[in-house]
C-alpha cells in the first residue's frame, strides 16, 4: 500500500473552548462515561479484595509458603500491603482538580492541543464492546495527566495507568497520581513470585471486569531521544493473557501517538544522555520546574489510533489449546509461541504509535540543520546556511517525507519562508540567527574562560536537543537510509550483494530503531519501493541503479544514519583498545564516555551525538546479541 | 431370478424425506399469521403458539411474507441410477433376506439431520446415496450379509435410526464400490428380560420410544432418553457413545451396556459372560463404543434396566443472570445430589421458551403468568434481559423426591435463585423434542439453524459460553449475514468435573449467494472457539466425517494410530467404508 495514501483523521483543539469558557464550570460538570457493556463500576476497595481472593494469589501464596516456611497469614499480610502500595484509588473531585488546575496550566504552556475525534469516537465504541488497552507513547511526564484530561474532557470512561514506584518519591504528588487513576509498580521485582501475581492479578482483574480501560507505557520509560524505544513485554503479556486464556472474548488495543512540538524536557534529557546527574523526582524539583511555565511550548497532537482486536492479531499464530492442560491460575511461563506473538505484536504497536506521530516543520529544518553543521564544521566553515536556502531545502524535504507517508503538519496555506522561521523563533534556544545566516547555538572557537571540556558538553546539550527532534522524524526514513547506506556500502551494485548489505545493517541496528523482528524482506521492499516510486532509484533484472537525482536523496539519507554508524564504530573501537576482562556493566558508560570524549576533544570524531548514553548502551545491547561480545557471571 | 422383496413395515412411510419427524407433524404460519402445530403427537399438538410469529421476526428479521419452500416430492430423475455388485445382488436375494434399490429408499437413508444434509434435500438435491439398501431380520441375517459383502468387496453402511448429526451417513463421494445401506429396523425385538439381574437383552434395531414402550409393559425402563429417542436405535447410542436426559439416574450408554455383540469382517465380537465389571485388560466394549460404524454393525445388546419410577415431578428455578445459574448448577455437581435431569438455559433461551408457550385457556392462568412475571421482574428486581432459568426433573420414591426437590431448591436459593413452577419444567423438556421441527419451520422463512454440544470442566463453562456465541456472532457479521443471528446456549449436563454445553445458532439467510456454505463456516469457527477453550470435539454427538479434522489433536498421534491399527486389524478392506472417525 502506497503510504501516501494513508487516511488520517482531523485535529479539533480542546483548548480553545477552555479559553472561552469557565474552567471551573468545566472541573465540574456532570461526567458519565459509558462503561464495559454497562459494567456498574466496583470500589477500589473491592477490586483489591478480588484480587486477594483470587484462586491464583491462594496458590502463589501456598507455593511461597512451602517454600519459605512462612506462615500463609503472614504471606497474606504481605500481600495486602503490597497491594495497598500498588492500588490506586481513582476518585473524580481529584480529577476535577486536575481538570482545574491543568487546564490553567496548559493554557499557559501551550498553544493548543490536538486531539483527532474520530479517534475518541471509535474508543468510545470499542470501550463498550471489550476491555480496553490504552497504549500511549511516552515522551514526557506530561502523557499520563495528559491522556486523563482528554478522556475527561470527551466523557470517555477514565483509565487506569501503571505508573513507575519513583514517583512514589514525591509523596504528596504520589498521592495525587493515585487518586487520579495511577498504580504504582516497583522498578524491578525479578524474582519475586508474590509480587509478580499480585501485580498481575490486580492488572488483570481491572480490565477483565472493564472496570476501567488499562493504560501503560508500551516504552517501559519516557524517550530521552524521542525515537521510540524497543518494547517492554511485561505488561503486554499479562494484558494479552486473558485473551489467550479465554477469560474475555477479545481485548481492543488503543495505540495512542503524543507529538509535542516543544518536549518540557527538551534539556533535561540532553543532559541525562551526557551523564550530568539528573535530580531525584522531588515535589520541590518539580515546583522549581515553574520557569517552565513561562515559555512557549507550542502545540500537542494526540492522535487515538484505530483499536486492534487482540483477538484478530492471534489468529493464526497462536495455539490457545496449549492452556486446556493444566488449571489457568497456575501461573506458567509463556509458550515459545505466545512469547514470540507478545513480541511481534508490541512491534505492530509501536510502529502504530509511529506512524501516526505528527511532525511539525521544524523536525525536518532540524534534520538539515544538524546535517549543515556536521559538514560545515568538516569543512572548517562557521558560517550558518541562509534562510532562503534552508526554506528551499526544508521544502524538498517536506515533498519527500510526504511521499514517504510522513504524518507531518506543515500549513500549506502559509509561504514556506514563513513557516521556516516561525519554527526557528519557538526553537530559538537551539538556533542562531545571525545576518540572514542561521546556524545551530553551538559556542565554536576559544574560549578562553571556559575549560574545554566544559565547553564540549554545553555544545552537546545543544546537538543531542536538535538530534531528538530529528529523531522524531526517523520511522518515516530509516528504512529507505537503511537502504540508502547499504547501496554505499555494499561492494556492488548486485541486487543481492545489496539486500546483503541492507539486511546487515538492519540487523546491527535492531536495537536503535523499530524493525519489527523477522520483516527484513518487507523492510528491504518498502524501502526499494519508496526510493523507486521517488524516482531516486531504478533496479534492472540484476542491479541497482542510483538516478541523475536520487543521489541528493540518497546521500540525505545516508547521511541521517551517519552519527549512528560513527557511534557504533566508537563503541567497538573502546572495546578493542581499552576494555579488559576486568569491565563491569556499570563501568561501561563511563569508561566508553571518556574514551569518546578524549577522541572529540582531539578532533578525531565527528558527530558529538555519539557521547549520549542510549546510542552506547544500545550498541553494546547490539554487540551482545550479535555475539561479539560476552557477559560473564560473577 | 430372485426379486427384491421389501420388509412388512417400516418407519419411512410416516417420516419425512427432507426434514426431521412425523410427516403430519409440522409447525406453520397459518393465514392470521399464527403459529400452529400440526397433528396429534404431541402435548403442543394442535395449538396455537401466540408469541411465536412475534418473537421470529423480531428475532431474525425475518417476514412471514417471504416464504422459502422445500421441493415438495422428490424427483428421481435427480437420483444416480445405483452401482451394483452383480454378483452380490444374485447371492443376497438368494439368502431371501430383504432389500431394494429404490430411489426413495436409497435417498431416506444416504443422509443424516445435519443442516447441509437437510437443506439439499429441500432443493432436491441429492448426492452420492447407498446403492442398495438391505433389512437383515437378526443377528444372523447380518453375519450372512457381512460374509457376502467381504466376499464381494462392497461397501456397507450401518443404518440405525438416521438421526445422526456429524455426516456419518453420507456417503463418501470417492467410493466406487457398491455402497450397501445395512438397515437395523427389523432387528427391533426384546429377545428377554433377566429380573434377577435386571437386564435386558435386545436387538439393536430397536428405536428408543418402542423399547421404553415395550420395557414399560413389563413394569420397566432403561432410562436411556436421548433427545433423539423417538427415532433414534440402540445400535446408534453404541455406535456414537450416546447419552441420554436422564443419565444422573441411569447413566449414559456405556454405564448401561453389559454386554454387545457386534459383526465384523474378522468374524463376531462379544464378551464371554455378562459381568458388571471386569479386569481383562483394555474394555473391548470401548472399541465398539463410539465406532461410529467403522468396524462392523451391533447386532445384539444387553443393557440395564430399572423399575419405572413410582414418580416423576418436574421443576423450574429462575435465576438473576447465567452465571449465577451455572453456579448453582456446580454446587449441585459437587453435592452430588443432581435431579434425573437439571438444564440451565441463557437469557436468550428463556425468551425463546416463553415465546412457544401455546394460546392460554382461560383469562386466570394468564393472570397468575402476569403475576409471576411482576414478582420475579418488580419485586425481586430481576433483570428481563439477563435472567434465566433452570428445569428440572426429578424421578423415584415421592418421599424421596420431594426430599431431593427441597435440597436442590435450598441449594439454588442460596444462588438467587427463585422455584418457578413445575410448568416451566416441563415445557422446557417439550422444548427438546420439538425442536428440531422448529427448524424445518425456519427454512420456510429464509432461517437456517443447528445446535452443537460439546464437554467442558467446571472453571470454563460460563467462559465457553461467553466466548462461543460471541464468536458465532463476530462470524456471522465477517461472512456477510445480513441480520444479527440467534446464538445461545444452555448447560444440560452436570458431571462431577464439568459439563456438557450446548449450543443453538440460527440466522436470516436473505441476500446471501451460498447460506450453507456461510452456515458451514461459521459452525467451523465456533467448533474452533469450542477448542480453544478447552471443550471437548463432542459430548455425544460423534465425530463423524463432519469433525474428524481435529480428530488428530484430540486424541494425539498415537491415539490415532491405535485406532488405526484396530481398524486394520478388523477391517482390513475397509468394507464398512463409511469413513467416520479417523
Amino acid at each position: 500500500i502506497d503510504p501516501m495514501l494513508k487516511k488520517r483523521d482531523d485535529f479539533e483543539d480542546i483548548l480553545e473552548e477552555r479559553r472561552n469558557s469557565s474552567d471551573l464550570k468545566y472541573a465540574l460538570r456532570c461526567y458519565t462515561p459509558v462503561l464495559y457493556k454497562g459494567v456498574t463500576p466496583c470500589t477500589s476497595s473491592m477490586l483489591k479484595s478480588m484480587v486477594l481472593q483470587s484462586d491464583q494469589l491462594h496458590y502463589v501464596i501456598n507455593q511461597v509458603s512451602k517454600e519459605t516456611g512462612k506462615a500463609t497469614d503472614d504471606i497474606k499480610e504481605e500481600a495486602s500491603a503490597i497491594l495497598e502500595e500498588m492500588a490506586q484509588c481513582l476518585q473524580l473531585s481529584t480529577v476535577r482538580f486536575f481538570a482545574f488546575t491543568l487546564s490553567k496550566a496548559f493554557k499557559t504552556l501551550f498553544r493548543s492541543i490536538c486531539v483527532n475525534e474520530d479517534g475518541i469516537q471509535r474508543l468510545q465504541q470499542a470501550i463498550q464492546e471489550h476491555p480496553v488497552v490504552l497504549l500511549p507513547s511516552h515522551r514526557s511526564y506530561m502523557d499520563f495527566l495528559l491522556m486523563s484530561y482528554i478522556l475527561y474532557t470527551y466523557d470517555v470512561a477514565l483509565p487506569v495507568i501503571a505508573a513507575g514506584m519513583d514517583f512514589m518519591g514525591m509523596k504528596f504528588v504520589g498521592e495525587m497520581l493515585r487518586m487520579s487513576g495511577a498504580f504504582f509498580i516497583r522498578r524491578s521485582f525479578g524474582g519475586d513470585k508474590l509480587y509478580w501475581a499480585l501485580f498481575s492479578e490486580y492488572v488483570k482483574t481491572m480490565l477483565k471486569n472493564g472496570f476501567a480501560p488499562v493504560e501503560f507505557f508500551l516504552e517501559g520509560t519516557r524517550s530521552r531521544t524521542s525515537k521510540s524505544l524497543t518494547p517492554k513485554l511485561g505488561l503486554l503479556n499479562i494484558v494479552m493473557d486473558p485473551f489467550l486464556k479465554g477469560e474475555v472474548f477479545d481485548v481492543n488495543v488503543v495505540p495512542v501517538s503524543i507529538s509535542y512540538e516543544r518536549v518540557l524536557e527538551e534539556t533535561l534529557y540532553a543532559r541525562e544522555l551526557l551523564g550530568i546527574p539528573k535530580p531525584k523526582e522531588s515535589t520541590s524539583g518539580l515546583f522549581k520546574a515553574r520557569k517552565i511555565l513561562s515559555e512557549d511550548y507550542g502545540s500537542i497532537h494526540v492522535y487515538f489510533g484505530q483499536p486492534v482486536s487482540v483477538r484478530s492479531l492471534a489468529q493464526g499464530k497462536v495455539n490457545r489449546c496449549q492452556f486446556n492442560l493444566v488449571p489457568r491460575h497456575i501461573p506458567r511461563r509463556p509458550s515459545e509461541d505466545i512469547a514470540s506473538f507478545v513480541n511481534d505484536s508490541a512491534y505492530r504497536l509501536v510502529r502504530a504509535q509511529e506512524e501516526n506521530m505528527v511532525l511539525k516543520p521544524w523536525v525536518l529544518v532540524a534534520s538539515l540543520l544538524l546535517q549543515y553543521h556536521h559538514q560545515n564544521q568538516a569543512a572548517g566553515q562557521k558560517r550558518g546556511i541562509a534562510l532562503g536556502e534552508l526554506t528551499a531545502q526544508a521544502v524538498w524535504l517536506r515533498d519527500l517525507s510526504r511521499q514517504y507517508g510522513a504524518f507531518l503538519h506543515w500549513p500549506d496555506h502559509i509561504p514556506p519562508s514563513e513557516v521556516v522561521s516561525s519554527s526557528l523563533t519557538l526553537h530559538r534556544g537551539l538556533v542562531r540567527i545571525c545576518e540572514d545566516k542561521v546556524q545551530l547555538a553551538v559556542e565554536q572557537g576559544p574560549h578562553s574562560s571556559v575549560a574545554p571540556e566544559e565547553e564540549l558538553l554545553s555544545q552537546a546539550v545543544i546537538l543531542l536537543s536538535c538530534a531528538s527532534y530529528r529523531n522524531q522524524a526517523l520511522h518515516v526514513f530509516v528504512r529507505p537510509a537503511l537502504l540508502a547506506l547499504a547501496i554505499h556500502t555494499a561492494s556492488s551494485n548486485q541486487k543481492q550483494e545489496v539486500f546483503n548489505s541492507f539486511s546487515f545493517l538492519r540487523n546491527m541496528f535492531s536495537n536503535e530503531f523499530i524493525l519489527c523482528p523477522g520483516a527484513t524482506v518487507q523492510d528491504f521492499e518498502e524501502a526499494c519501493y519508496l526510493l523507486v516510486k521517488t524516482g531516486a532509484l531504478q533496479f534492472t533484472q540484476q542491479e541497482v541503479l542510483v538516478t541523475e537525482r536520487g543521489h541528493r536523496t540518497l546521500a540525505f539519507l545516508s547521511t541521517m544514519l551517519d552519527p549512528f554508524l560513527q557511534g557504533y564504530q566508537v563503541v567497538c573501537r573502546f572495546l578493542c583498545e581499552e576494555a579488559t576482562e576486568t569491565l563491569t556493566e556499570k563501568q561501561f558508560i563511563p569508561a566508553v564516555r571518556k574514551f569518546i570524549k578524549k577522541l572529540l576533544l582531539a578532533g578525531r570524531l565527528r558527530y558529538m551525538e555519539v557521547l549520549s548514553s542510549d546510542l552506547q548502551k544500545n550498541s553494546l545491547a547490539a554487540l551482545l546479541r550479535l555475539g561479539a561480545v560476552r557477559k560473564m557471571k560473577g | 431370478m430372485p426379486k427384491y422383496t421389501k420388509p412388512p413395515s417400516h418407519l419411512q412411510e410416516i417420516l419425512k424425506w427432507n426434514g426431521w419427524g412425523y410427516s403430519d407433524t409440522r409447525f406453520l404460519f397459518n393465514k392470521k399469521g399464527q403459529a400452529e402445530f400440526t397433528g396429534k403427537r404431541y402435548r403442543l399438538s394442535g395449538m396455537i403458539i401466540p408469541a411465536l410469529q412475534n418473537w421470529f421476526e423480531g428475532t431474525f428479521g425475518a417476514s412471514v411474507q417471504h416464504k422459502s419452500p422445500a421441493m415438495p416430492i422428490l424427483t428421481s430423475s435427480a437420483v444416480q441410477p445405483p452401482t451394483l455388485n452383480e454378483a452380490f445382488v444374485d447371492e443376497l436375494k438368494s439368502t431371501g433376506i430383504p432389500c431394494s434399490h429404490d430411489a426413495e429408499d436409497r435417498v431416506f437413508r444416504g443422509h443424516g439431520h445435519c443442516l447441509h444434509e437437510v437443506f439439499a434435500l429441500r432443493e432436491g438435491k441429492v448426492g452420492r446415496v447407498p446403492d442398495i439398501v438391505v433389512w437383515p431380520n437378526c443377528h444372523n441375517d447380518v453375519v450372512k450379509i457381512v460374509e457376502l459383502a467381504c466376499k464381494h468387496n462392497v461397501c456397507l453402511i450401518p443404518y440405525g435410526g438416521g438421526t445422526s448429526v456429524s455426516s456419518a451417513l453420507e456417503c463418501p463421494p470417492e467410493e466406487t464400490r457398491c455402497i450397501v445401506s445395512l438397515d437395523t429396523s427389523q432387528m427391533n425385538r426384546i429377545l428377554w428380560i433377566d429380573e434377577k439381574n435386571l437386564t435386558a437383552h435386545v436387538e439393536a434395531g430397536i428405536v428408543g420410544q418402542e423399547l421404553e414402550r415395550l420395557l414399560n409393559e413389563s413394569g420397566y425402563c432403561t432410562g436411556h432418553e436421548p433427545d433423539s429417542m423417538e427415532f433414534s436405535s440402540l445400535g446408534g447410542w453404541v455406535a456414537t457413545r450416546a447419552s441420554g436426559m436422564k443419565k444422573n439416574i441411569y447413566g449414559n450408554i456405556e454405564d448401561l451396556v453389559v454386554h454387545v455383540k457386534m459383526v465384523t469382517p474378522q468374524g463376531v465380537i462379544e464378551k464371554g459372560c455378562q459381568c458388571p465389571r471386569m479386569s481383562t485388560g483394555p474394555d473391548i466394549h470401548h472399541f465398539i463404543m463410539g465406532s461410529e460404524g467403522t468396524l462392523g454393525v451391533v447386532t445384539e445388546v444387553t443393557m440395564k434396566i430399572r423399575p419405572m419410577p413410582e414418580y416423576q415431578k418436574y421443576g423450574s428455578v429462575v435465576f438473576p443472570n447465567f452465571e449465577q445459574g451455572v453456579a448453582c448448577l456446580r454446587e449441585v455437581a459437587k453435592q452430588r445430589c443432581a435431579p434425573a435431569s437439571i438444564r440451565l438455559m441463557d437469557n436468550e433461551q428463556f425468551k425463546f421458551g416463553h415465546a412457544l408457550k401455546p394460546q392460554v385457556s382461560s383469562i386466570f392462568t394468564s393472570f397468575l403468568d402476569g403475576l409471576k412475571k411482576f414478582y420475579i421482574t418488580k419485586f425481586k428486581g430481576f433483570d428481563p434481559d439477563r435472567l434465566c432459568v433452570a428445569t428440572l426433573l426429578f424421578e423415584g420414591d415421592r418421599e424421596k423426591v420431594l426430599q431431593h426437590e427441597k435440597q436442590v431448591y435450598d441449594i439454588a436459593a442460596k444462588f438467587g435463585g427463585l422455584a418457578a413452577g413445575e410448568d416451566n419444567g416441563q415445557r422446557g423438556y417439550m422444548l427438546t423434542f420439538v425442536i428440531a421441527y422448529l427448524r424445518d419451520l425456519g427454512m420456510d422463512y429464509y432461517v437456517i439453524g443447528e445446535s452443537f454440544e460439546t464437554s467442558v470442566p467446571w472453571d470454563r463453562v460460563l467462559d465457553i459460553c461467553r466466548n462461543v456465541k460471541a464468536r458465532i456472532i463476530q462470524e456471522c457479521k465477517d461472512k456477510g449475514v445480513q441480520f444479527s443471528p440467534l446464538s445461545t446456549c444452555r448447560v444440560t449436563q452436570t458431571y462431577d468435573a464439568g459439563a456438557c454445553v450446548y449450543f443453538y445458532f440460527a440466522f436470516n439467510y436473505r441476500g446471501l449467494s451460498d447460506p450453507v456454505h456461510v452456515y458451514e463456516q461459521v459452525e467451523h469457527a465456533a467448533r474452533e472457539e469450542i477448542l480453544a477453550n478447552g471443550g471437548s470435539l463432542s459430548h455425544h454427538h460423534g465425530v463423524g466425517k463432519l469433525r474428524k479434522e481435529w480428530m488428530r489433536e484430540t486424541i494425539s498421534d498415537v491415539g490415532m494410530g491405535m485406532l488405526k491399527s484396530v481398524k486394520n486389524y478388523v477391517d482390513p478392506k475397509n468394507i464398512f467404508g463409511n469413513r467416520n472417525l479417523i
